[in-house]
């Protein structure tokens, strides 16, 4: 079947896959909007293990999905891989630290004979949890912003400031999608919390704290769309060559309105309506739309980035290094491949479907914790 | 030093380290997975409430163990893009395939179930609960076959062809790339290794308690249990290790020649059991390789080529060739590699200029020098051998831990049938000594696999130099002291955590 493909419907189903998977990724960081949360929410020992276990059983999630994310990357554009990770090299060795970080945190925290004791553990997760999501958001706005490489004539890459992406923290623009994607990442784990944890008081506290945070978030957001959509020119492949182009990524959202456009919109307003359904209608349901709202915008923003023809990691020293889903992905044959492995998707978000639903269905609560294992 | 030479070493390091740290807590979580799952179907098979309460006291040690395996894992899968991404760009069409298969088919599968099997006790009937024990040792078995099949890509590098056009090598058939025998054989190996590590740990554990004379009842059953699986592993750990020098013997004749200290070939070949390695010696030097050394007559060319009469090729004549025996020489390939690359580099510059003919040309020129390409790069012949004396001796720590091992279960497996284990308290000692030495075998068959590779990345065809990032020395000096300064502290928090946990016995928590 697969076979049949041209190498161009290849890149582009892998870029569809790429982005479904940076989608989850974006929603499941929530487990790190939580982290950064613990010491704000939580008040006594109680409180802080209330959260710290509602969160511990997703966090080997977000963790599988970054580690899906970065292997799908390598298999389907390898010389994204290649180029990206050396290139800015302390901006991924920063997100790299607070993923260890969080998964020795959450197991060792309340372990006995624990010379970093539990304060410690809790930093981590707080410090890597906060510091983790700007950066990370940072990685992603460097696709739409571009960074300092040039490829040579074999493709091998050269990265041009000796400050290897720490450089993109003086860009407002990187900045501003960083802070977003914290608020956006806190913002979910309140609504997670909401759903998550029985327990009145953190109730009260995380409607409270969301009034701020998904406040921030919108304005954030909404300064980041203009920024996107406006202010940053992109470059696009034209006849192979990669040439500049005014408004680039409002044209492509025109172009590619369903896989852009429409996705962009609806999952602004799920958004929207979960903070409303949340603040104004005291439902606790608001994190499935949110959740979903989330993965939709995420998806939009990353197939934003690589259809049409678009750059999705432009060049800032150099234009005909930058990258497109044409120019760097793996061989027809690779492509193939992976394209039936991917089959394996669908099985995959049915059994981890199966394991939140029954990992979720008493929620967390202080009685749950007593009955069984625990953080 | 140059910063160029800094940089590779830092590199290298790193990588190293890294790796090293990791298959501290993977081979815990290979073995002990099954043989929670094997509690655990006890336990579901018996109703006997003994076996669920081992389960869960093991459990509780391998969460703390794969905690700290999944930290270190994340940091291997971005060092091929941070520190080594020429090589990613070189072959990462072939790498990266299973690289994102384990991800997708295992990892999530071990992580998922891994929740359910620890929160889930409570949650699902007896046998969704063992389901999902057997899912994380299933699933994290199956990491390790993706991540294994792309090492043994590395070490021979098969159902690939390098792409003039794009310049790098391209996958042509994923089965020979998944079912290479070497990667089927590194792949059995490995985890029959970690089975073996799974099992020594479980002996040691209970083993003190014996000392102590506490939990005596389920320390006996679990020795019993590890010791019977720990037998059944050792003696398929030999197995496929044979089965693995074999394959060097027949993929890397360089690596067989630096772990067996065999200077120049012949028939009917000794092997060495025990020896001293000269440290004057260095490839096409007067100095013998060994000091001294205690061998079996013909064994070597038995176990390199199952015939005594056939020729093992020896570093001599692989570096300098062996007519008689139709070895080329490393200059000749030196040679024919270069000009590979000439013709590859004419391609390139006629393409450049669409000139047809030339590219033609050039084709044809390159298209018999292919196998030698990755040669092109190197300088002199001697370059081809690595260091001598880390694999003679990684190869042989491995070899006779790995025979003690057997000795060791069957001694364990009959004082514990004949339950007279309690009453030699020298041998719990030797019982809890014994386990870090999987750790020291595990180490060393990793530093025989990768340093016994050298100078390549892949073998043949890329040297290890080519592969590096273009980074500076000193940013790859800081992230390699970063790393082991934070997992050095991982690793002591760890194990302080454990020791800790353990004293607690099998009775806290359980139901």
């Amino acid at each position: 079947m697969f076979e049949t493909f041209s190498l161009l419907a290849l890149q582009e189903y892998w870029w569809f896959l790429i982005s479904v998977i940076g989608a989850i990724l974006v929603f499941m960081s929530f487990v790190f909007g939580g982290q950064s949360l613990i010491f704000e929410l939580g008040s006594n020992e109680n409180e802080k293990d209330l959260i710290v276990n509602s969160l511990g059983r997703k966090w080997e999630l977000m963790f599988t999905t970054l580690v899906l994310f970065g292997g799908a990357l390598f298999a389907a554009f390898p010389l994204f891989y290649a180029t990206s990770f050396s290139g800015t090299l302390w901006v991924w060795i920063i997100i790299l630290f607070s993923f260890i970080l969080q998964a020795v945190s959450y197991e060792f925290r309340k372990k006995e004979n624990n010379f970093l004791k539990q304060h410690g553990y809790e930093l981590f997760l707080v410090v890597g949890g906060s510091v983790g999501l700007i950066f990370l958001g940072g990685a992603i706005a460097s696709l739409f912003h571009g960074v300092a490489f040039s490829l040579n004539d074999q493709n091998l890459s050269f990265y041009h400031n000796s400050l290897r992406g720490l450089e993109l923290l003086a860009s407002p623009f990187i900045l501003l999608f960083g802070v977003m994607f914290l608020f956006l990442a806190r913002s979910n784990a309140l609504l997670y919390f909401i759903n998550n944890i029985k327990d009145q008081k953190l109730y009260v506290k995380s409607r409270k704290k969301l009034v701020v945070n998904a406040l921030a978030f919108v304005v954030l957001y909404l300064v980041t769309l203009f920024f996107i959509l406006y202010a940053l020119n992109g470059y696009s492949s034209v006849d192979g060559k990669i040439v500049l182009e005014s408004h680039h990524f409002f044209k492509s959202l025109v172009a590619t309105p369903f896989l852009t456009l429409f996705p962009l919109l609806v999952g602004t307003v799920l958004y929207l309506s979960a903070i409303y359904i949340t603040l104004f209608k005291s439902s606790k349901k608001g994190i499935w739309l949110s959740g979903a709202g989330t993965m939709l915008v995420g998806f939009s923003l990353l197939a934003l980035l690589g259809f049409n023809g678009g750059s999705y990691y432009p060049s800032l020293v150099d234009m005909q290094s930058s990258l497109t889903i044409a120019n760097s992905s793996s061989s027809h044959y690779t492509l193939t491949v992976m394209s039936y492995v991917s089959f394996l998707v669908p099985v995959i978000v049915a059994y981890v479907i199966y394991v939140w639903r029954i990992l979720d269905r008493d929620g967390m609560s202080l009685e749950e914790l007593e009955k069984g294992e625990k953080y | 030093m140059s910063d160029f030479d800094l940089l590779i070493d830092y590199s290298r390091a790193q990588f190293a380290l890294t790796a090293m740290f990791h298959w501290l807590f993977v081979p815990l979580t290979l073995g002990l997975s099954f043989l929670l799952a094997i509690m655990e179907s006890l336990y579901v098979k018996t109703n006997d409430i003994q076996y669920k309460i081992m389960t869960q006291f093991w459990m509780k040690l391998f969460a703390i163990n794969f905690a700290i395996g999944v930290a270190t894992g994340i940091i291997m899968e971005f060092e091929f893009g941070t520190n080594w991404s020429s090589y990613s760009w070189i072959v990462g069409d072939i790498f990266g395939a299973p690289l994102a298969i384990e991800g997708m088919m295992a990892f999530f599968l071990e992580s998922t179930f891994f929740a359910l099997m620890f929160f889930g006790w409570n949650k699902v009937s007896k046998k969704a609960h063992l389901f999902s024990t057997w899912m994380v040792a299933i699933g994290s078995n199956l990491s390790a076959l993706w991540i294994l099949v792309a090492n043994g890509w590395m070490q021979f590098p098969t159902g690939t062809y390098f792409n003039m056009d794009s310049g790098r090598n391209e996958m042509i058939n994923f089965f020979d790339v998944l079912l290479s025998p070497v990667a089927v054989s590194k792949f059995l190996h490995t985890i029959s290794s970690g089975f073996v590590t799974g099992a020594l740990f479980m002996i040691a554990v209970s083993a003190w308690f014996l000392l102590k004379k506490r939990d005596t009842f389920l320390a006996k059953k679990s020795i019993l249990i590890a010791s019977s699986f720990g037998l059944l592993a050792s003696l398929y750990l030999a197995f496929t290790g044979d089965r693995s020098a074999y394959e060097v013997a027949q993929k890397q004749p360089t690596k067989l020649a630096a772990m067996e200290g065999l200077v120049k070939g012949g028939i009917k070949e000794e092997l060495v059991l025990f020896g001293l390695v000269n440290p004057a010696y260095s490839v096409g030097s007067d100095e013998p390789f060994f000091l001294g050394d205690l061998a079996i007559p013909y064994a070597l060319s038995f176990l390199a080529q199952h015939n005594i009469d056939a020729f093992v090729p020896g570093i001599d004549d692989l570096v300098y060739g062996n007519k008689a025996q139709n070895i080329m020489s490393a200059s000749e390939k030196i040679r024919r590699g270069k000009m590979a690359l000439h013709y590859y580099s004419a391609y390139v510059k006629a393409k450049k200029v669409n000139n047809l003919e030339k590219m033609k040309l050039a084709k044809e020129l390159f298209d018999p020098l292919r196998p030698y390409m990755g040669y092109g790069y190197l300088n002199t012949p001697e370059q081809i051998i690595p260091n001598t004396s880390l694999s003679f001796y990684s190869f042989h720590i491995m070899v006779g831990l790995g025979s003690y091992f057997i000795i060791f279960f069957i001694a364990t497996l009959y004082f514990s049938i004949f339950n007279t284990l309690e009453n030699k308290k020298w041998f719990l000692y030797v019982s809890i000594l014994t386990f870090p030495l999987a750790f020291v075998a595990g180490e060393s068959g990793w530093v025989l696999a990768e340093v016994g590779r050298q100078p390549w990345v892949i073998y043949e065809m890329l040297p290890t130099f080519k592969g590096v990032s273009n980074l500076d020395s000193d940013s790859v000096a800081i992230t390699f002291w970063l790393f082991a300064f934070t997992f050095t502290t991982l690793l002591i928090a760890e194990i302080r955590i454990m020791l800790k946990e353990i004293t607690h016995g099998f009775s806290k928590g359980a139901e």
